[in-house]
């Protein structure tokens, strides 16, 4: 009988997905391929991945991370560093090439196709994902935080100072708020080469194609044996421990597959925005995406797209361009997108007050913040 | 051999001892109850069985093997069970939920049997198969917590003050059931404050104080030693 229930409910998912990503899809045929609004969509679709990653970690396994921006910028140096010509003097200058684009495959320094590039990715931001999990294991609620939190600072900092950090022939780790550029276009094998003067649509497309992956590894991680250790662990660690789900593996997997994606999002967007600046892995950048999956709701797949897509058109959109000119016609003289945090800020203050379970929450979440079973009294559990 | 050999257990919570030298055996088959006050170390001594708290020094041996540092996933995965103390049933899962949690590392097949079995013991929990723990009353998520343990198929079953915060009368069904879960052919280490339920249907008991076993006897001698009664017993 359950089972039947979750045939269904997984074809609902898939449905709902297909359908989704299809409108999606089409979306960017009714307007200039250059647009400022093609960027948007494709800004959008690349913070649905990374928010889906945050939410394994913190909206199944419950583990609070403040410093998601480390995996960000993980993902954007891999691609920093393996496909363009910041070790330029690699192979005698020739420069080390696998599977690279036409154009990219004559330069000096280390050029991979985007494909690799994605692997790489993956096994960066995954090992850099345990690391990070290591030294929470023993922690509980808001130490993880902190512990996170400091690890996603020191890794902008060494971001930021990495150009005064040489090795080999005077290769800089970083090249800091100079940024690493330019950086190889996407150039997929069986596609022209992706070309961002004359049309953004390849990109944007490419990128729904990673959100339909995330969509799925979510929906399958979620009901597996894996996604209900971490629902398990969310709810009452001991508990869990005690019905032998391995902690230990449960949480780095967690940080590992959510680190993944924040990976891969991030080597898109390095590719995209065709540099790796140290600027973008601030601190900030941690809070807007977690505000995405507060907003949205956090554990629900479907709430954090939608909160994903909210917040980014809010940040690209809304704020520079549909709601910039208020200040001036009120009488002030300021540009409102130095107000960002403060509009996020106040954004989450009004979810918080009036829905608190985000706009599309998860099932479990709704059922107790609605007060479902009141009458019941849920018991407060005896210290 | 015992099934469940304690020798001279020592656990410490920072610099604390909880446990100063605990030694017990449980037989196969018994039932067997812990009884002390409040911080004498019942509840130490069965997360330091079950892992949760590891022992610093001593032995704990299950079927004669050594699992004194065994992680929490192995002790489950070689017989031992536990129904925690205040129960800390998975409140936002349903029942049938709680308990599919509770087969976590079994792949075989006899899982829907135990099921059946777990809902032929506490027929409410079949009733609220898909209704949040949370929303239920405290006698009912005792149950939930004993039928979760026993879905992972345990040898020796850890119970750990299954009447605390409950009706009296659940408690008489909580206890029925225990002494039937006994008769399938499980073990059972208990332990309980409210002492007089718990010697009723165990063979033996230890009782402990800070930390150390003061006295262990048949179950019905302690229920008559003039000091248990006076201590633990409310006479």
């Amino acid at each position: 009988m359950s089972n039947l229930r979750g045939l269904l409910k997984g074809k609902n998912n898939l449905v709902v997905s297909l359908v989704a990503l299809g409108v999606a899809a089409i979306l960017p045929l009714f307007f200039d391929p250059l647009s400022n609004l093609t960027n948007n969509f494709i800004l959008a679709a690349a913070f649905v991945v990374m928010a889906l990653g945050l939410n394994i970690v913190v909206g199944f396994a419950g583990l609070l991370d403040l410093g998601y921006v480390a995996f960000y910028a993980f993902g954007a140096y891999t691609i920093g560093w393996f496909a363009s010509d910041h070790f330029s003097s690699v192979n005698g200058g020739e420069g080390f090439h696998i599977a690279a684009g036409e154009f990219a495959s004559n330069l000096p320094g280390i050029h991979l196709n985007f494909l690799v590039i994605v692997v790489v990715a993956v096994i960066i931001t995954g090992i850099a994902g345990m690391l990070i999990g290591l030294p929470t294991l023993r922690l509980r609620g808001d130490y993880i935080a902190i512990v996170t939190l400091a690890f996603g600072e020191i890794i902008y900092r060494f971001a930021v100072n990495g150009d005064e950090i040489t090795f080999g022939e005077g290769y800089k780790l970083t090249n800091g708020r100079q940024a690493i550029s330019p950086i190889d276009s996407i150039d997929l094998p069986g596609f022209a080469p992706f070309d961002s003067a004359f049309s953004l649509r390849p990109f944007y497309w490419f990128c729904l194609v990673l959100v339909g992956i995330v969509l799925l590894v979510n929906f399958r991680l979620r009901d597996s044996r894996l996604g209900r250790a971490w629902i398990a662990i969310r709810e009452d660690e001991v508990a869990a421990a005690s019905m032998g789900v391995p902690l230990v593996k449960t949480k780095l997997l967690a940080y590992a597959t959510g680190a993944a994606f924040g990976g891969i999002s991030g080597a898109f967007l390095g590719s995209y925005l065709t540099s790796v600046n140290a600027n973008n892995f601030q601190f900030g950048f941690s809070i807007f995406i977690l505000a995405m999956i507060i907003l949205g709701g956090l554990g629900s797949i479907w709430g954090v797209a939608i909160g994903a897509i909210l917040l980014s058109f809010i940040n690209t959109y809304f704020i520079p361009e549909v709601f910039n000119e208020v200040p001036r016609k009120i009488g002030l003289e300021f540009d409102l997108t130095i107000l960002n945090f403060g509009i996020f800020g106040f954004l989450i203050l009004l979810v918080m007050v009036l829905r608190p379970q985000g706009i599309l929450p998860e099932r479990r979440r709704a059922l107790e913040l609605e007060g479902v079973g009141a009458g019941d009294a849920i018991e407060v559990r005896a210290p | 051999m015992p099934l469940l050999e304690i020798d001279e257990l020592q656990t410490y919570y920072g610099n604390i001892a909880a446990l100063k030298g605990v030694s017990l055996t449980v037989d196969e088959g018994e039932i067997v109850t812990l009884i002390g006050s409040n911080g004498a170390g019942k509840s130490t001594t069965l997360r330091s069985i079950s892992g949760l708290t590891p022992p610093r020094s001593g032995s704990i041996r299950f079927n004669g093997k050594e699992i004194s540092r065994t992680p929490p996933q192995d002790i489950v995965r070689l017989g031992i069970s536990q129904s925690p103390e205040a129960r800390r049933t998975f409140q936002r899962m349903t029942v049938r939920e709680n308990l599919d949690m509770g087969a976590y590392l079994r792949r075989d097949k006899e899982i829907g049997a135990d099921l059946d079995r777990v809902y032929d013991l506490f027929p409410r929990l079949k009733e609220r198969e898909r209704q949040k723990s949370g929303t239920m009353s405290g006698g009912e998520q005792q149950m939930l917590a004993i039928g979760r343990a026993l879905m992972a198929r345990p040898k020796l079953l850890l119970l750990d003050e299954p009447s605390m915060g409950i009706a009296p009368i659940l408690v008489d069904r909580i206890y029925e059931t225990i002494v039937e879960i006994n008769k399938q052919g499980t073990t059972i280490l208990l332990v309980e404050q409210n002492a007089n339920y718990a010697l009723g249907v165990s063979e033996r008991g230890y009782v402990l104080e800070t930390g150390t076993v003061a006295l262990t006897d048949a179950s019905d001698a302690l229920r008559t030693n003039p000091d248990v009664q006076k201590a633990y017993l409310g006479a």
